[in-house]
């Protein structure tokens, strides 16, 4: 597939104000999303964000109370999902028990009423793509989990449809199994070129699978932007702890930064934020020096109380007077071994100004 | 485990069998027994199930049980399996799951006074086809507590994904559920039919008058009035058999390996 040449690519899905109340309780509040042909999106959040009841509003299954759902500018909210040009991947993989791997597969072509031998080439295909095709006379009790994934990934896919929505798809599968499928999904993303919409409550795996991603809390989209986006300018303090590690150091907002104990850490203001707020800092942004530093870095005095190792780096957690959580400092392997850390010894953490991030408390 | 602790777990267990099953076991000896008189050996013959295949009131008794099971147990197959789909999709309400372990839990002759004061309120006429109506409302109590067990055991965004692949909730029910359940199906209409086919005291209330709407329980009944014959015995022996196979045939189909 060509990846498009346009700049401004074309927009599948909109939501519009979409909002769902169960009961007294507003699951999605006034969402409003463009998903862009050809993209790997993920709504990230944590759990009862409101996340997969967007997902199911997308789907069909569950109908919003106010707002609207457009599939290429037509409004489809009100279709049933059996009508929608979008498929989803169940949580659970909701595979018929009682039906081969192949008839799983052949199961979407056959309510779209396709003939046999379409059904037999395509589901053919979709079994080599997948690597099922030795399992394809087998019942998905005698899968692992691994390959049952596949097959409902198969079963959808083989639809080709606009949209393809996974719940949770990796939720059930180890960890190392789950890393491998994670590129395995983006390369089929790219390979076939249709948009998926992955609803996750694991930070790392949009990070890693997705082009753009939405981050939910209580029932809205609090920021959309690409991975690096997210990671290194998080606009509030939800979404600057929620997706990777963040140090916080809370002050008074002064002209030139967050004042945290005699000093002031200095930063690029945002607009719109005044009396309190937060310096925040990653981890591999910190640095770790046996004195004040005398050029204009942040500066930090801490005593270090543990360290971890992890191979490549090392972690190094430290009580700073001001922080009720300990502030983590991740060197790389090397300048952890330069620096002779031990565990009691004081250290200031220093960083850039260009890496403070000041955010509203 | 200690043998002495086995050897008395085994005896018990021997005893119990044998308090279950030997008057059973006793019943079916006598079936074969030559002399008229009911408990007294005297050499083995079949006589009594020819005598059994003479005897016209029997027979048409038997018919009418098998006419009543039948029909019964097709209609209460057919609406308890769907009232199972139902109570298992819904949301739980235990007031409904208790109105439908009723015609389980109330007496039986409480059922039949019931049915018998509802018919004569009615102005409903009485015969086999009350007894017909009689039987599916308890019989579907069973079949869909059967149907239940089934569908518990199934994740129902498999219902959900048969849509979300474009099937309609018609085709769905056809493809995915129905195959799904259908070894609880068969279960509920096999224990349903055993049901059937012994009642006694529903039966006997809401049966019409005359021999045109006696059922085999029934025959039976009126017969041992005047004392247990070597007959009766026989009759015993077939009603049991039946009953036995069909249960463990039941309990066989609904094991088998479709889903979970």
């Amino acid at each position: 597939m060509n990846p498009s040449d346009t700049n401004a690519p074309r927009t599948v899905i909109a939501l519009q104000g979409i909002t769902k109340r169960f009961g007294e309780v507003v699951a999605v509040d006034a969402v409003d999303l463009d998903l862009a042909e050809n993209e790997f999106f993920a709504l990230l959040g944590p759990s009862g964000c409101g996340k997969t009841t967007l997902l199911r509003m997308i789907a069909g299954f569950a109908r919003p109370d106010a707002g609207r759902v457009l599939l290429d500018g037509q409004d489809m909210t009100a279709l049933r999902p059996n009508r929608r040009p979008v498929n989803l991947m169940f949580q659970s993989y909701a595979l018929f028990p009682h039906m081969t791997v192949a008839q799983n597969i052949a199961y979407g072509l056959e309510m779209e009423g396709c003939g046999r031998d379409e059904i037999a080439r395509r589901v053919g295909e979709m079994l080599e793509m997948t690597e099922l095709a030795g399992f394809r006379d087998r019942k998905p009790d005698s899968l692992s989990g691994g390959q049952r994934q596949r097959v409902a990934l198969a079963r959808a896919l083989v639809k080709r449809p606009r949209v393809l929505l996974l719940d949770e798809p990796l939720g059930a599968l180890d960890k190392k199994l789950r890393e491998q499928m994670q590129l395995e999904l983006k390369r089929m993303q790219h390979e076939i070129g249709i948009t998926f919409v992955i609803v996750t409550h694991d930070q790392e795996e949009a990070l890693v699978m997705a082009d753009r991603i939405a981050v939910l809390d209580t029932g809205r989209v609090v920021q959309i932007g690409s991975p690096r986006d997210l990671y290194e300018f998080p606009q509030s303090r939800f979404v600057a702890g929620f997706i990777g590690k963040m140090n916080f150091f809370a002050g008074r907002l002064t002209p030139r930064g967050v004042a945290f104990g005699d000093d002031v850490l200095a930063g690029a203001l945002p607009a719109g934020v005044s009396g309190n707020a937060v310096a925040a800092v990653r981890p591999e942004r910190l640095h770790l020096a046996a004195a004040r530093p005398d050029n204009d870095l942040n500066a930090v005095p801490g005593r270090i109380v543990d360290i971890a190792y992890h191979g490549q780096d090392v972690n190094l957690h430290l009580d700073v007077a001001g922080v009720a959580e300990r502030v983590l400092v991740r060197l790389p392997a090397g300048e952890a071994e330069r620096g002779d850390w031990r565990a009691g010894r004081q250290a200031w953490c220093c960083w850039a100004p260009d890496h403070t991030r000041i955010l509203a408390m | 485990m200690p043998s002495v602790t086995r050897f008395w777990l085994g005896a018990h267990l021997r005893l119990v069998y044998l308090f279950l099953y030997a008057p059973i076991a006793v019943l079916m000896v006598l079936s074969f027994n030559r002399a008229g008189l009911p408990t007294v050996w005297s050499g083995f013959s079949v006589k009594w199930y020819g005598a059994l295949l003479d005897n016209k009131a029997i027979l048409s008794a038997a018919a009418n049980t098998l006419i009543v099971a039948v029909v019964s147990t097709f209609f209460a197959t057919l609406l308890g399996s769907l009232l199972a789909v139902g109570m298992e999709y819904r949301r739980r309400s235990p007031a409904l799951e208790a109105v439908l372990f009723a015609p389980m839990i109330i007496p039986d002759i409480v059922l039949a006074i019931a049915l018998l004061s509802f018919f004569t309120l009615l102005n409903f006429t009485l015969g086999l086809h009350s007894i017909i109506l009689s039987h599916v409302v308890f019989n579907i109590a069973f079949v869909c507590a059967v149907v239940r067990t089934r569908l518990r055991q199934f994740d129902w965004a498999v219902f959900e994904a048969s849509v979300d692949l474009g099937a309609s909730e018609v085709t769905t029910f056809r493809r995915i559920i129905l195959p799904m359940i259908l070894p609880g199906v068969l279960a509920g209409a096999m224990l349903a039919f055993t049901l059937s086919i012994d009642e006694f005291i529903i039966a006997f209330f809401t049966a019409g008058p005359g021999q045109s709407s006696t059922t085999l329980p029934m025959q039976i009944y009126s017969m041992i009035r005047f004392g247990v014959t070597p007959e009766i015995n026989a009759m015993a022996a077939v009603v049991m058999l039946v009953s036995f196979t069909l249960v463990l045939l039941a309990q066989r189909v609904n094991k088998g390996a479709v889903g979970v």
